[in-house]
């Protein structure tokens, strides 16, 4: 598998390591329900399908990206962005066209990840 | 009567290079070219193994890959190999293979007893024949069954060769070099596209060798011989002869394995025996063929008994005749075609007997004319022979009530060659499609829906025919290309003339009923799995073609069912009163053909099974002779043993040295991460559960860092250099994680924050200089600092030189006496640590290991990884008044949950041995003094150390209740070595319990 990292470019898959759900959202610092606690402690959704995830480039330049990916293909569906702090920042390593290996994934834009915030 | 060599023609073999090999001891010739298998067939060899279960007189079956039958053991000594093809062997000079699977030889097997207690040993047998009278009966048989099970015997020494994993990169993958595979990459060479062409075989060309047709006005096979050399000439081209891919894997990657040196003795000097290849395709072009079928008769595994492709493959390629009176038993057309070139090669075909009624006249009368006996309306309903075929019995069939329509009559022959039709070879393209389809019109699955990106042409997608191939081929090879950029020129066809028949026109024949009884009609040669027991597992209820396959293990042995797959369902669809596709097939997984550890592991293994990390003073614990120990992938000294010490009785020397005087442990592998920020003291305070948010600048502080869940995680020290800069410590083992962690906080949870973490494990070297002289062995090693307790008190940290370079020095002890740990650059670990060695002799400085390490933090109650294991809170470990209350940290709102706050959780104690003996890691505390009155586990032991401050065995553990129980009096157990030790419980602290010792 391939995953396109902004900063470092298309890399093999064995440069990264996956890095969790991409749809929980970290109670605030302040959360005192113990239950909303567990619940971004312990539980996660498993769908079959399309999946937010996010992945961490720790063999390149430990950017965190975030992702979609179908849990039933393994295919890529979006094309990964940068999280955190350099979120705002262009591309330095634009994705080239046509080089796809799976010439059939789409290219979408997704929803901003609900725990970026 | 057996086969024998022809006396001219095998367009494979040269018959001017004789090779001298032995089959079971007996010394045998064959000729360059040959396999192992046509050299035995040559050699008159009926019999080639005994099979799996009932113990078998087995001959061989094909001549490819699919051979489920003549399986032998290959070579000996460090390099045997079990369960090989004879088929798949390339025969070479010395070349030593054995039968497998009997006792006390291969014409006389003791075990094929077995053969008589068929009846109990059918499928799901384990569970049926071998269920009493008691419970325990099954291990007593179980003893039994194993030493019969298996086929062949594996060696016992380390492999000699050596193996090599490669990746390549390409355009256009081809699969397969016979007519399809050779046109589809020559369209994609013109092309200009790179093309890698992988064909499993020693030969290019498939099939081609064996084909009737002139193409272009060549023989078939010097027509793939001209197009393999055209290929060979292309820049773009690489040609991979011997590699099977064996596996589709997600994102066009492909695996293949490269069988670099099977076919010699010895691999060549600095060549490896297999590579195996992952490789990177843009597209793949499958042209995988398609595997002949058998069909399946009573006595169909006579040896003898053979695939019809495979008698005309053994005669065309390699000059072997099969048999001396040959029989040809079809459903189509093409094995006609086979049997006419048989007998042209002058064979005597005896016979040829077809399930259909009605064959083409010019065929029929081809027969004729070579004074081929005809049977149409016929099919073989027995096979008869023992360790060689003898001869079959025939009977008119009637198709549409597939019954026998009258008496049987006997032919003689020593050789059956069956043809039941054709199955494409799907396996490849099913690891990356739908499910399979299932065609009428040929009785076949061919590939589903691709799901990656390959197309696939030729027999494999269900076209037979030659001329539908090379189009099919020609047609792929551009479309791939294209598909990658490529724009490629139509590629003019060959022509063809003198068209076979493709076999299509067939009539459906899996099963053709016995003349009494049930019979012994093999499906799966290679597991014994019979018709009976396909209808045996549709009676038990394992109807679906996946139990069917597990119940029976049918297509479960190494051949992976490709002679026995399509027969099997066909049967079960029979039985159910389903069709074919109603049961479907079972899912196709990698790997295609067995592949060899060796390929898998590659140059990874040994020390390079993982990377070695070496600390900057390494050399210097090695030219002391300390023993090296592995922590992670760190080498760590464990202790520095003098003459005629053991390793316990260094490991005291230096706990005592330390206690006494001074000694220096290296530190250097300790997880280090720069913090740095504006807002890097309002992290710190985030992450670690007592308070950062104050620490003064050039002050230290222990930090324990717990999970989300509120489970401790980590502890280290970090150290404040700066307003905005911190270094922070963390243990060894969790240093990438905790890295990770952090980074995750960051760029995730709260990336407002500005902060930068960055690993510096590898830019400090880290020494700890420990006991009651350290201070006066620093003071003589540094050049300007004051080491005084006012001006370096307890927890600070101080920048300075010392030899002049510079260093960091922090006042932190982990052995509970007087230290210092001195940080230095890497590349200037060594002068410093020299320096400290130089300026503590005086004193009789020590270099200690992790073994005195350990030691010294034990006695103190240090807590480490041991009770750091994933289930202990600060609680537990009596370090609750850490987990601060007045702030919000990463796992502060888990910590009250009821789990973390029961008082009978297991918490951290001392433990004393009573008896003198040493305690063992990892023992059970109970409460019983013997092993029946033990009772339940109250707890465990965590580390363990014969302490010289005490002179007595002590240790670490928790239990419930923790110090509730101190004076209690309870038994460290280790029942896998019969160990019991009588201990009492004490408070965590062994030696100097108000720590004054660290403050002078």
């Amino acid at each position: 598998m391939r995953i396109y990292c902004p900063i470092c470019g298309e890399r093999d898959s064995s440069e990264f390591t996956y890095g969790g759900d991409a749809t929980v959202h970290r109670p605030a610092m302040d959360e005192t329900d113990v239950e909303a606690w567990c619940q971004y402690v312990y539980n996660r959704k498993n769908p079959r399908g399309p999946m937010l995830e996010y992945w961490h480039h720790t063999q390149g330049c430990r950017a965190w990206l975030v992702l979609e990916r179908d849990t039933v293909t393994h295919k890529i569906l979006s094309q990964p962005r940068l999280v955190g702090p350099w979120a705002d920042q262009p591309a330095s390593n634009p994705p080239t066209d046509g080089g796809s290996d799976t010439g059939s994934a789409e290219r979408e834009r997704v929803s901003e990840p609900v725990g970026a915030e | 009567m057996s086969g024998y060599r022809l006396s001219s023609g095998g367009s494979q073999i040269d018959r001017s290079r004789r090779v001298r090999f032995s089959f079971d001891g007996r010394d045998l010739g064959g000729f360059a070219g040959d396999t192992l298998a046509s050299a035995l067939l040559a050699n008159e060899q009926t019999l080639f193994g005994r099979s799996f279960k009932y113990h078998r007189p087995r001959g061989v079956l094909s001549a490819g890959a699919e051979e489920p039958s003549a399986l032998v053991t290959m070579r000996g000594g460090a390099r045997v190999e079990p369960n090989t093809k004879a088929t798949m062997v390339e025969l070479y000079e010395g070349l030593e293979a054995a039968s497998q699977n009997r006792w006390p030889s291969l014409r006389f097997d003791v075990l094929s007893v077995n053969s008589l207690f068929g009846n109990f040993l059918t499928a799901g047998f384990y569970y049926k024949t071998f269920m009493g009278p008691t419970r325990k009966s099954w291990m007593f048989y179980e003893h039994f069954i194993r030493r019969a099970a298996g086929l062949g015997a594996g060696g016992f020494e380390a492999d000699p060769d050596r193996y090599e994993g490669l990746h390549a990169h390409c355009d256009v993958l081809v699969v397969g070099s016979g007519p399809t595979g050779l046109m589809a990459a020559r369209a994609a060479a013109v092309s200009g596209a790179r093309v890698i062409l992988a064909e499993e075989m020693a030969q290019l060309g498939g099939m081609l060798p064996n084909e009737s047709e002139s193409l272009d006005g060549m023989g078939a096979g010097d027509w793939a011989k001209a197009t393999v050399a055209e290929l060979s000439t292309y820049e773009n081209v690489t040609l991979m002869p011997r590699t099977t891919v064996y596996g589709y894997f997600d994102d066009n990657v492909m695996a293949a394995v490269e069988r670099v040196a099977d076919h010699v003795p010895v691999p060549a000097e600095n060549t490896p025996r297999q590579r195996h290849w992952t490789i990177r395709a843009k597209q793949v072009v499958i042209a995988s063929g398609a595997i002949e079928r058998p069909v399946v008769f009573d006595g169909n595994d006579t040896p003898g008994v053979m695939l019809s492709d495979a008698v005309r493959s053994y005669a065309l390629r390699f000059g072997v005749a099969a048999g001396r009176k040959v029989i040809v038993f079809t459903n189509n057309d093409r094995a006609y075609h086979t049997a006419l070139r048989l007998a042209d090669q002058g064979m005597t075909i005896r016979a040829l007997v077809d399930a259909r009624w009605a064959p083409p006249q010019e065929l029929v009368e081809a027969l004729a004319a070579r004074d081929i006996e005809h049977f149409p309306g016929h099919v073989v309903v027995k096979a008869e022979g023992g360790k060689a075929l003898e001869g079959v019995h025939i009977a008119p069939y009637d198709p549409h009530t597939k019954r026998l329509k009258g008496s049987p009559r006997w032919l003689t022959t020593d050789a059956l060659a069956v043809s039941g039709g054709w199955s494409p070879a799907i396996h490849l393209a099913s690891h990356a499609s739908d499910r399979p389809e299932f065609r009428e019109d040929i009785q076949a699955f061919v590939p589903g829906a691709p799901e990656q990106a390959w197309r696939a042409a030729g027999a494999c997608n269900g076209d037979f025919g030659l001329a539908a191939c090379l189009a099919a081929g020609a047609e792929a090879g551009a479309a791939a290309a294209g598909d990658v950029g490529f724009g490629a020129t139509a590629l003019p066809l060959p022509s063809v003339e003198g068209g076979e028949p493709d076999g299509s026109a067939m009539l459906p024949l899996w099963e053709v009923p016995a003349i009494k009884g049930r019979g012994k009609k093999f499906v799966d040669l290679q597991h014994d799995v019979t018709a009976e027991d396909v209808r045996l597992a549709q009676r038990e209820g394992f109807q679906s073609v996946e139990h069917l396959k597990r119940y029976t293990t049918l297509g479960m042995a190494a051949d992976q069912g490709k002679t026995s797959n399509i027969n099997g369902l066909a049967i079960m669809a029979e039985t159910r009163g389903a069709t074919i596709p109603e049961v479907g097939t079972t899912r196709f997984r990698p790997p295609y053909n067995p592949v060899s550890l060796g390929a898998i592991a590659g140059r990874e293994i040994g020390a390079h099974f993982r990377p070695v990390r070496l600390t900057p003073m390494h050399d210097w614990h090695v030219a002391q002779g300390a023993d090296m120990l592995a922590a992670g992938a760190w080498l760590r000294p464990r202790v520095y043993r003098q003459p005629g010490e053991s390793v316990t009785d260094a490991y005291i020397r230096e706990t005592r040295a330390v206690r006494d005087s001074v000694g220096i442990v290296d530190v250097s592998t300790l997880g280090k991460i720069d913090v740095q920020g504006p807002d890097a003291a309002e992290f710190l305070n985030r992450v670690y559960s007592n308070g950062f948010a104050k620490l003064p600048v050039g002050k230290a502080r222990y930090g324990l860092m717990l999970r989300e869940d509120g489970i401790v995680y980590d502890d280290g020290t970090t150290w404040r250099l700066s307003e905005t800069q911190y270094l922070m410590t963390t243990t060894t083992a969790n240093a990438a994680g905790v890295l990770t962690h952090l980074e995750h906080l960051l760029s995730i949870v709260w990336p407002e924050l500005r902060v930068q973490v960055t690993s510096v494990t590898e830019q400090w070297a880290g020494m700890a200089v420990s006991g009651p002289n350290a201070r006066r062995t620093l003071e003589a090693a540094v050049d300007d600092m004051d080491l005084s307790n006012e001006a370096l008190p307890f927890m600070g940290v101080r920048p300075g030189h010392l030899g002049s370079i510079p260093v960091l020095i922090a006042r932190l002890s982990f052995s509970g006496e007087l230290a210092y740990e001195v940080y230095a650059e890497a590349n200037y670990g060594m002068p410093v640590w020299e320096k400290v060695l130089e300026a503590g002799k005086p004193y009789g400085i020590i270099a200690y290991g992790t073994e005195a390490l350990g030691a010294l933090r034990i006695e103190k109650g240090h807590v480490a990884g041991p009770e750091l294991d994933g289930r202990t809170t600060a609680a537990d470990l009596g370090l609750g008044g850490m987990a601060s209350r007045k702030k919000h940290y990463i796992g502060s709102m888990m910590l009250d949950r009821e789990g973390l706050t029961d008082p009978n959780r297991l918490k951290l104690v001392g433990l004393v041995s009573l008896s003198g003996e040493s305690i063992r890691p990892g023992s059970q505390l109970v409460e019983g003094a013997t092993v029946a009155t033990s009772g339940p586990s109250l707890g465990h032991v965590s580390s363990t150390t014969y302490s010289p401050a005490l002179e007595k065995q002590v240790a670490l553990g928790l239990v419930e209740g923790g110090l509730e129980r101190t004076g209690h009096r309870l038994y460290a157990i280790y029942p896998l070595k019969g160990h019991r030790v009588p201990v009492e419980i004490v408070e965590p602290v062994f030696f100097d319990k108000d720590g004054s010792r660290m403050h002078v």
